[in-house]
């Protein structure tokens, strides 16, 4: 996978910043040696931890009803990650890397989905966000009711909007270096 | 008490921020301490001597802390992020219609 | 050491880090600055034996910190000027503040004192949390089942401030450049 970046070490154009015309016809697929973002050592760097970070943010989301955390230290944790991305890369390859569109329609969804959990328990339990679903055993994952879900919902949530505010904002801020 | 009485004095250095500083930044960095001594002296009211937090281990239960301040402060604290950068957004739009972040020029240019 | 010596060393040292932050003229050792009351704000609720609201403040504090330096560093024409009414609104400010910060010492007296809560309803929720929940977290049974509703509103509140951050700042992006970068 990282067998085109060999020559990209030994190339001295990656240290100006105009952009190379050879950049358009090498390998489209994985534009990480373009001229936005920072240098290969933190691309190299984001590449392999952005993922581990990601798994840390579901693993606090996933146990957050037996440790410490929760949907919203995990869901700051995911957005964090993605921010890592945005800010090592810069915002063309995080357009072409994520589908901004399908994350703020999962952030206008999943507050669609809490009211739907809570009328689900309006309807099955007699209250609504009642605690429908069986409690199970005490300290095992799968527990809790409707908590983990809930929990699921709302790290989406806080994960999605943190991220694409972020977004909104540097993209504001480049349009603006040119304006001033 | 005196937890109390210097956690009020964190809050009052922020509004002194709002009131005196005329630097939208400097605006926007006072609310942030406001938000913090407003979280912290809601968690100082749930403490209880010798008491450990209010998470289930397995062993024996020893008293908990109150959990119902954490919890609400915990859905606060989001909520502060999320007016912090409606803030940020709000003075960037300033900035890009005035050219100053000073709100006495700012209310000077308007008009 | 008892824990309220230790709070009492953090927050005169978070103070003195806001007066600082406050008072600085270069934006960006100010905005660091504010680091220092974030984390004091953090290892506070540690002491205070809350670690959800640890690992959520110092992850707000990271957040905050990549907000503010991405938004306002790198413009050089941002300058402070000192003027009389700066001075005015300065002593007025400072001599407020302290009238209010003595005037309501005795109202402090009339709070249960530290480390004596009141726990009325909160006994509830310790002795029959687990059992009614499930959840070996008290504070996430309480956040998503015995008052899920105020979780509900919060995120109301969250959607409501993205989306005003949003609609602040896409007009202008569709004013600047004509919608070229509007899909």
């Amino acid at each position: 996978m990282s067998k085109p970046k060999i020559t990209v070490i030994i190339d001295p154009d990656i240290y100006k910043d105009t952009p190379r015309p050879s950049s358009d016809k090498k390998d489209t697929s994985k534009p990480s040696s373009g001229k936005s973002g920072m240098t290969l050592i933190v691309k190299t760097v984001t590449r392999i931890t952005v993922w581990m970070i990601i798994l840390y943010g579901f693993y606090i989301i996933l146990h957050g009803h037996l440790t410490p955390g929760g949907g919203f230290g995990g869901g700051v944790i995911i957005a964090l990650a993605l921010l890592n991305v945005l800010l090592a890369y810069g915002r063309d390859f995080t357009q072409k890397w994520l589908n901004i569109h399908l994350l703020e329609n999962i952030e206008s969804l999943s507050a669609l989905l809490f009211v739907i959990v809570g009328i689900l328990g309006l309807f099955v339990s007699g209250s609504f966000l009642a605690n429908f679903l069986s409690k199970g055993q005490l300290f095992a994952v799968v527990s809790a009711g409707t908590i983990p879900l809930l929990n699921i919902i709302i790290g989406f949530k806080v994960a999605m909007s943190l991220f694409l505010v972020v977004w909104v904002l540097a993209g504001i801020k480049m349009s603006k270096g040119d304006a001033a | 008490m005196t937890v109390y009485l210097l956690c009020f004095a964190l809050f009052l250095v922020g509004v002194y921020g709002v009131i005196a500083k005329r630097d939208l930044i400097k605006i926007i960095l006072s609310i942030g301490i406001m938000g913090y001594a407003a979280n912290l002296f809601l968690i100082l009211f749930a403490y209880k001597h010798g008491a450990t937090f209010p998470i289930l281990t397995g062993g024996k239960v020893s008293p908990m802390v109150d959990p119902l301040p954490q919890a609400l402060v915990l859905t606060s604290i989001v909520i502060e992020l999320g007016t912090t950068a409606l803030l940020v957004a709000l003075v960037v739009r300033l900035f890009q219609k005035y050219g100053t972040f000073d709100i006495a020029k700012i209310r000077r240019l308007r008009g | 050491m008892p824990v309220e010596t230790w709070l009492t060393f953090t927050l005169g040292f978070m103070i003195l880090g806001s007066i600082v932050a406050l008072e600085l003229k270069d934006i960006l050792s100010s905005i660091i600055a504010i680091g220092i009351v974030g984390l004091g704000v953090s290892m506070s609720f540690l002491f205070l034996q809350a670690p959800d609201l640890a690992i959520v403040q110092f992850l707000f504090e990271i957040f905050a910190l990549i907000i503010l330096v991405r938004a306002f560093i790198g413009k050089e024409n941002h300058q402070l000027e000192s003027s009389s009414t700066n001075k005015v609104m300065t002593g007025v400010g400072i001599v407020a503040a302290a009238a209010i910060f003595f005037l309501s010492i005795p109202v402090f007296r009339l709070l249960p004192p530290f480390g004596e809560p009141l726990m009325q309803v909160s006994q509830h929720y310790l002795d029959a949390g687990a059992a009614e929940t499930g959840a070996a977290n008290l504070v996430a049974s309480v956040i998503l089942d015995y008052r899920a509703y105020d979780t509900l509103g919060e995120v109301t509140v969250l959607f409501t401030a993205i989306l005003g951050a949003f609609a602040i700042l896409r007009s202008t992006a569709t004013h600047k450049t004509a919608g070229g970068d509007h899909e």
